[in-house]
């Protein structure tokens, strides 16, 4: 069979409960230096089946400082000139990892007599595809059939400390070598139990389909296998992952493990939960942001029918009812007066106003040389995924239960616990599939309300946020207001300055705790967990003299986030227009100025391909254009190349999008596309047409009727995606793409109309 | 409490509920049929989209009096058996969904579609109003497309 695998010989001498593992040095196509020789140690868990559990042997746990094993520098972490950003040194998602590393260990894979292989995912799925993603991982390294592989969503673990956070693009970099050693661990497990049972020398026995085979046709299934593995501490073979060359799954396309189950509606999101007795609730809500119920007159909402209760709660006024229509119906009838929220007296121009105001001066100053100034403003952008904020709290006297789609299950159980009175240890977070979270599962204001509901109603609740409620009360990418020097001489980019000014993006979701655990106190270093977040993340990729960004907070109270690429989705995108423009101003094609100034050469072949396939520079008739974006990020780089046509300025469309990516390792790449193409369509989005406004202290908006998210008609028909040959470990896809394509729609725009746009969306 | 009797996905149900509840809620939390979604409650998004005598539909935007005597298909009755659908079958084979929330709405819309335009164009497709947050619209294109194709090469559809 093409792809079973040999056992290879026991190593002489091992005798501990451990399997130590050090990966195999990278060669060819892995070019990137290996860093720290991190040892993954398995552990057998006490199970009635197979249970092992992976994680990285302490004593050669890397320090942050420089040796998380991924320096972003092109050669091991050497500085270049012009270096800009602590991101070379140390990265953000090298701060999750290394936070990750003393708990890590607890990635459980269990073997079940049925033959199933169950890894136990502490992240959330909210269609990134990781569950594939990491079931392929498993699949791939124990021989196993992908279809015996499960991957459950772990409920809340807080031994986990900060090893439970889904966000900043670090599952995949995170957790692909625990959940290959893991694999590694129980296959090793497995051959050796086969070749007790037999009598033979497991360094002869072979797995392939789940099964472990002798040279002689025997076959053992791994479900018959699962108890007699549970029992062996030490493998006779080495339970070393796969080498590259022997990787079957790995790097195929593969659909989705949950595909059938969502085609035929049996994917169950929080609201599909049938907990028993979880009564439908929603909530009251004030007509500005974190306004106050003034008086509530409930008698004639009590009486409506299918009505079960009115409770109030901080953030508004919730009512119980048999079903969600009877809710909102009595919802309606509650009569209520508000007071108004603390931005009550701010607009959009207020807002405005306040940003540019916060801004540090620039250094250089506009007269010495020539130079290029850009303003550019971003409007609020509502998170709105698919799936409103929904959560099932089921809140008795001494124990909780709720059931959402978290990001961070265990603050956010710390929190709810916190608020009901009840220890920790007391409140279980059940972590349900999302329908979709851009950033906006990190928090969990739905199930701090279902639980606050559930404990005052005495019964269990199923609580709903409506798509109004989600619009006018949830969270936003802050506004941001951004203000680009550039000085130039003799062809060359002289300085490059970025002054950033947002609205504050609530990191209250543990994220300062997180980096402090990481060694990187933004505390002890005076910083707000939003300063360090945006230190670590940003990175001008060009050398442009001495590239200098700095970033200044308005805080408003008002409901903000970290939204799909975070800061690089303002500020990279205000970078790519600036060099757009200075290139115009230089004489020179976007493309090979940007190639030209490019620290590391990744980067150049990922725009020679886009620029290759997409024909950049061909003849566009008039009211038509193309555009570039290029950006890297989480061990990964992306261009985008679009073309739009604009011919009706009113109604610009991108009708071709031709993208590049260099992610490294690619586990899925019919996942990778997947999140490259969606990023194309929140920068369609993002750049021409969708965003908040805020009047007097209120969202506008209150619908996807307004939020005008695209739709089919809006995106091109054609998306050509070209990803390069594997290049080192995994990098990060969730959130990369959408500098970069939002980037090449402004550019694309600004050649279509012959315009410079500078505040977005642009259709507002 | 007034009573409805309308086909659900091929079989007859009665359900007590009062006349104006849109059919969305008395399908989720009545008859507990999850596979449409709510989205937005006024026909905006359509994560709901489902088929009134084939024809597609917003539950959330439809009283259940009006569906006394007809026949409703939700996404749980597309399929025959473990059969899928031809559309749902391309949606497999392209990978088309991301966190899948509108994917029920996606396919009974394309459903509807090809029934009512066998062989859609991009400018047809265009059309289609259905969000999704995911950004999974080229492959809900290719996905009508190669289900067009397979029916225009082969041979006629389920009846709805």
């Amino acid at each position: 069979m093409d792809n079973a695998r040999d056992a290879t010989a026991p190593e002489a001498g091992g005798g501990t409960a451990q399997d130590g593992v050090t990966p195999r040095a990278p060669g060819p196509p892995h070019r990137r230096p290996p860093a720290a020789r991190r040892r993954f140690l398995t552990y057998l868990l006490a199970a009635p089946t197979l249970t092992v559990a992976a994680g990285l042997g302490r004593d050669t746990a890397p320090s942050a400082a420089g040796a998380v094993g991924r320096p972003e520098g092109p050669s091991g972490g050497v500085r270049l000139p012009g270096v800009s950003g602590v991101p070379d040194v140390l990265s953000l998602g090298d701060a999750l990892i290394v936070a990750g590393l003393p708990t890590s260990h607890l990635l459980v894979l269990e073997i079940t007599t049925a033959g199933h292989a169950v890894l136990h995912l502490p992240r959330l799925e909210v269609g990134q595809g990781l569950t594939t993603t990491v079931a392929m991982l498993v699949a791939d390294e124990l021989d196993a059939r992908l279809t015996d592989v499960d991957v459950p969503l772990s409920d809340g673990r807080p031994d986990l400390l900060f090893n439970q956070l889904t966000a900043a693009s670090n599952s995949v970099r995170s957790l692909y070598d625990p959940v290959r050693a893991a694999a590694a661990g129980a296959r090793a497990r497995l051959v050796t139990a086969a070749a007790q049972r037999w009598g033979l020398p497991a360094a002869g026995l072979r797995t392939a389909d789940s099964a472990v085979l002798a040279p002689d046709g025997r076959r053992a299934g791994y479900g018959e296998l699962a108890t007699a593995a549970a029992v062996i501490a030490t493998p006779a073979v080495p339970a070393t992952p796969k080498p590259p060359d022997r990787l079957r799954l790995v790097g195929r396309p593969t659909g989705r493990i949950d595909a059938r189950s969502i085609v035929t509606g049996r994917a169950k999101y929080a609201g599909d939960l049938t907990v028993p007795g979880a009564v439908p609730t929603v909530v009251a809500r004030p007509p500005t942001i974190n306004g106050t119920l003034g008086s509530l007159d409930a008698a004639t909402a009590r009486t409506m029918p299918g009505v079960l209760g009115v409770v109030t709660i901080p953030t508004g006024v919730a009512v119980l009812a048999e079903t969600f229509d009877q809710a909102l119906r009595a919802r309606d009838a509650l009569r209520t007066t508000w007071n108004p929220g603390p931005l009550a007296a701010l607009s959009d121009a207020g807002i405005r106003d306040r940003l540019r105001a916060a801004h540090s001066p620039f250094l250089v100053p506009p007269l010495l040389t020539h130079h290029v100034d850009g303003e550019f403003d971003f409007a609020f952008v509502n998170h709105a995924p698919l799936e409103v904020l929904t959560a099932v709290a089921d809140v008795r006297a001494n124990r909780a239960e709720v059931w959402f789609a978290s990001q961070t299950p265990i603050i956010a159980q710390q929190t709810i616990a916190a608020e009901l009175g009840l220890p920790q240890s007391a409140v279980t977070i059940h972590v349900v599939r999302g329908g979709g979270s851009f950033g906006r599962r990190l928090f969990f204001d739905a199930a701090l309300e279902a639980a606050l509901v559930s404990k005052a109603a005495g019964r269990p609740v199923k609580l709903m946020w409506t798509r109004n409620d989600d619009m006018r009360h949830g969270r936003m990418r802050p506004a941001s207001h951004h203000r680009v020097r550039a000085t130039f001489g003799l062809g060359e980019v002289l300085s490059y300055e970025h002054r950033v000014a947002t609205v504050r993006t609530d990191f209250g979701h543990g994220l300062g705790e997180l980096l402090t655990a990481a060694g990187f106190g933004p505390s002890a270093a005076g910083l707000s967990a939003a300063q360090a977040f945006f230190l670590l993340s940003e990175r001008n990729p060009y050398d442009v003299g001495v590239p200098t960004q700095l970033l200044s907070e308005v805080p408003l109270k008002m409901h903000t986030g970290s939204w799909r690429s975070v800061y690089s989705g303002t500020v990279r995108v205000a970078d790519e227009i600036m060099m757009d423009e200075l290139a115009h101003r230089l004489g020179q094609d976007p493309i090979a100025f940007r190639q030209a100034r490019l620290r590391r050469p990744e980067g150049r072949a990922v725009l020679d391909r886009a620029a290759q396939a997409g024909r950049w520079g061909r003849p566009m008739p008039a009211g038509q254009g193309q555009g570039i974006g290029y950006h890297e990020e989480n061990g990964g780089r992306v261009a985008y190349l679009v073309e739009l046509d604009a011919a009706d300025p009113r109604q610009p469309r991108v009708t071709r999008a031709v993208i590049a990516a260099d992610l490294g390792q690619v586990i899925n790449p019919r996942g990778l596309e997947a999140q490259l193409t969606g990023a194309l369509v929140d920068g369609i989005s993002v750049i021409l047409q969708a965003g908040n406004h805020i009047d007097h202290g209120a969202v506008r908006e209150g619908s996807y009727a307004d939020f005008r998210y695209a739709r089919q008609r809006h995106t091109p028909p054609t998306v050509e995606i070209h990803l390069l040959p594997p290049n080192g470990p995994p990098g990060g896809a969730g959130e990369l793409g959408v500098p970069a394509a939002s980037a090449a729609v402004a550019n694309a725009y600004a050649r279509a109309t012959g315009t410079s746009p500078r505040s977005f969306p642009i259709d507002f | 409490m007034p009573s409805h009797t309308f086909v659900l996905n091929g079989r007859p149900v009665t359900v007590e509920a009062p006349d104006d509840m849109p059919l969305l809620w008395v399908l989720r939390d009545k008859l507990g049929v999850t596979g449409p979604k709510y989205g937005c409650g006024v026909g905006v998004c359509r994560a709901c989209t489902s088929h009134l005598d084939g024809e597609e539909f917003q539950p959330c935007t439809l009283a259940v009096r009006d569906c006394a005597g007809h026949s409703v298909t939700t996404i749980e009755g597309l399929a025959d058996g473990e059969t899928l659908h031809p559309v749902q079958q391309a949606w497999l084979e392209c990978d088309v969904a991301q966190c899948g929330f509108c994917q029920p709405g996606q396919i009974m819309t394309a459903v509807a579609l090809l029934r009512r335009t066998p062989a859609p164009t991009d400018a047809d497709i265009d059309q289609i109003h259905n969000i999704c947050r995911c950004g999974t619209y080229p492959r809900i294109r290719e996905a009508i497309k190669k289900a067009a194709a397979r029916r225009t090469a082969t041979k006629p559809w389920p009846k709805p």
